[in-house]
């Protein structure tokens, strides 16, 4: 097959169909109700279910209940939504169900507006939910990575019996690039799941899917369980790209979206004579610190660019220990940084470099 | 031959079942207690004669205690 | 020598922890009976609420979920969905299935999801200690409502059963009870129905079973049989709301 040209959101949802998966749940919110359009056709097509739920609080437990029968399920939804499925979320991390969540962010808080945002950035890695667990959460940055980073996420979720996110925002999900499918890398080992509740049947022993421990000893063990799993991820998981820092001065670091723009604006930087680099993580949890231990040496400064009021420079001022500044620009409520003004912020930080 | 017999470390004292009996032969042992410290549910041995092993009582408990036999 | 009534083999070993008396005992009875009875155990896949039978998962000698408050018809949509061939079942108080629950179990049936909802309603809420249920009568005393529930601040008691029956996804709706044996045995009929209107693929199904709280209603056990009887029948009139049967047995 060639090359598709594909719309971010319908991409997310083809990459989870040849993934396997085909019980999708959601609810309609903007800007990623092409997603449940691409499902609503494409599921009665490979045999799947699709079904638009009363709610996103409904759709999350359809997940919940779903993934705990063994299916591959696929959610999507966006900020104000993904607020509406923590409890689901928190839940399923407990009871170590697998799934993909996927959040096409807009601006917030609150109603918000329905353009591109990054502003879910400490809901998806810091928390959300309650209790003590983590989504392992995957940052696409162009629409074939989306689809690529859609595959693994089954993988990784079936992996580590654990929720994981994908982190998109509107503008993905939006604009349209070509994709091939492919060749989209997959793990072929099939992953059972023999802890999924499918009816006793001959398995001879019930199967229960759970988070409830009400001995705290219990809960402790069962905490300590599912923190294993994360330790493994930060050994195995952290993805991200670099580009033009062996050399320099000052280090953009974005993701998602902002990161093509902020890709521009180093090449504009580097053919005006200044040493810009870029580090764009791909995994934001777990967060990738070497890219950071790499060059904290060498470099003048960092600028964190974001499109939110500033929340994954917290997590890159603790990867770079104070070593060397850590600059921010960002704009909220949906606005997109533009290259002009990151260059401006450049210029900021040539001008107080000797 | 009749019989009715109670899971007595089951039993919460609750009385459904002296309740339902239509023949009355169902007392709540006072003399002693169980070990989840009730009273429990007991059919005197020269009372057995009068069940008429309907199983109105084991329907009524709740626990699970009560196995009736003809 | 023949037996008369013997445990079913639907429910495990591990003894309730219900308080003395309480209906939940009989009524998960009921439904392990009919499971066994059906034939259905090895395919049967449940989910328990959150209330006094939290723990409904240790009890019913079946695969099960636990939900979370009032989402157990959303997490047995997505069970049946994945397994439509199994037997899928909740069971849920007057909590999670009218107050926090209510849209979960409205669009389930109005879906017509086929599956078997077990809805104990004793007009309380029993686990946090006895506050206001969207079923407590008007004049209840309850820890919420401790000069007795009015119409002005509160409302007046949710009836599920006929407001679901307006449904035309719901294929099988019966409220019955449990304060004697006459009404148990009617209970375990309504139970069956239930289970044979998932397995005949005709859609929704619920049974509403008004239940005691005893220890929160503030009474012994016979006594709560009774007031039952004396006080919530009246409101919540017994009876088929809604049959789509092809024969009822």
């Amino acid at each position: 097959m060639a090359k598709v040209l594909m719309k971010g959101n319908e991409a997310l949802a083809e990459a989870a169909i040849q993934a396997g998966c085909r019980h999708y749940f959601g609810y309609p919110i903007t800007p990623q109700n092409e997603v449940t359009a691409y499902m609503a056709k494409r599921m009665p097509e490979v045999g799947g279910v699709f079904l638009q739920a009363e709610s996103e609080v409904s759709a999350i437990n359809m997940v919940y209940g779903a993934a705990g029968a063994g299916a591959r399920v696929l959610i999507t939804s966006s900020s104000p939504g993904i607020s509406l499925m923590q409890e689901g979320i928190s839940y399923i991390a407990g009871a170590e169900i697998p799934c993909v969540i996927a959040n096409i962010m807009r601006g917030g808080p609150g109603l918000g507006d329905i353009q591109a945002a990054q502003s879910d950035y400490f809901q998806a890695t810091k928390g959300g939910g309650h209790g003590d667990y983590k989504l392992i959460v995957l940052a696409p940055s162009t629409i074939q990575e989306m689809a690529d980073l859609v595959q693994e996420a089954f993988d990784i979720a079936d992996e580590y019996r654990n929720p994981v996110m994908i982190l998109g925002d509107g503008m993905l999900g939006q604009m349209m690039e070509p994709v091939d499918f492919d060749n989209i890398k997959k793990n072929e080992s099939k992953i059972e799941k023999p802890w999924a509740t499918t009816g006793v049947g001959s398995r001879g022993h019930r199967n229960i899917i759970n988070s409830l421990y009400l001995d705290p000893p219990v809960l402790e063990q069962h905490n300590y369980k599912i923190f294993k799993k994360y330790e493994k991820a930060q050994s195995k998981e952290k993805r991200y790209e670099m580009i033009s820092c062996e050399d320099a001065d000052v280090i953009l670091v974005a993701y998602g979206t902002i990161a093509r723009v902020a890709k521009n604006v180093m090449e504009i930087a580097r053919r005006e004579g200044k040493k810009v680099g870029l580090i764009r993580p791909i995994s934001l949890w777990p967060f990738p610190e070497e890219p950071f231990e790499k060059t904290a040496d060498k470099v003048k400064a960092y600028l964190t660019v974001e499109m939110s009021m500033g929340q994954m420079v917290e997590d890159v001022e603790r990867a770079v220990k104070f070593k060397k500044p850590v600059h921010f620009y960002g704009r909220p409520g949906g606005m997109v940084p533009e290259p002009a003004a990151i260059l401006n912020e450049i210029e900021k930080i040539y001008g107080g470099v000797k | 031959m009749k019989q009715v017999i109670f899971n007595e470390d089951l039993c919460k004292g609750c009385e459904l079942c002296k309740e339902a009996c239509p023949v009355h032969i169902i007392e709540m042992d006072f003399s002693r207690i169980n070990i989840k410290g009730y009273h429990p549910a007991t059919i005197k041995p020269e009372n057995m004669e009068k069940c008429i092993s309907c199983g109105f009582c084991a329907t009524m408990c709740p626990d699970t205690v009560i196995t009736v036999i003809k | 020598m023949a037996v008369v009534f013997e445990k079913t083999k639907g429910l495990t070993d591990t003894p309730f922890h219900y308080c003395p008396g309480c209906t939940h005992g009989i009524i998960h009875r009921l439904v392990a009976e009919v499971m066994e009875e059906l034939n259905v155990l090895d395919k049967a896949i449940g989910v328990a609420p959150v209330g006094c039978a939290v723990f409904a998962y240790e009890y019913f000698n079946c695969d099960m979920q636990e939900a979370a408050h009032g989402r157990a018809p959303a997490v047995a949509t997505g069970i049946k969905r994945v397994h439509p061939d199994k037997v899928v079942f909740t069971y849920q108080g007057d909590g999670d299935l009218a107050a926090i629950g209510t849209a979960e179990t409205v669009h389930a049936a109005a879906r017509g999801e086929n599956i078997t909802v077990i809805f104990v309603n004793n007009a309380i809420y029993g686990m946090t200690g006895g506050q206001m249920a969207p079923t407590s009568l008007i004049g209840q005393q309850t820890l919420t409502t401790p000069y007795g529930r009015t119409p002005e601040n509160n409302g007046y008691p949710v009836k599920m059963s006929e407001m679901l029956s307006t449904l035309q996804g719901a294929a099988y709706i019966e409220r019955v009870s449990v304060y004697d044996v006459k009404h148990v045995r009617a209970a375990k009929k309504a139970i069956k129905n239930a289970f044979m209107a998932q397995i005949q693929k005709k859609g929704f199904s619920m049974i509403e079973v008004l239940s005691s709280c005893p220890t929160n209603w503030g009474v012994s056990p016979n006594e709560a049989l009774q007031w039952i009887k004396t006080n919530m029948e009246p409101y919540y009139p017994l009876g088929v709301y809604k049959n789509t049967l092809e024969e009822v047995k």
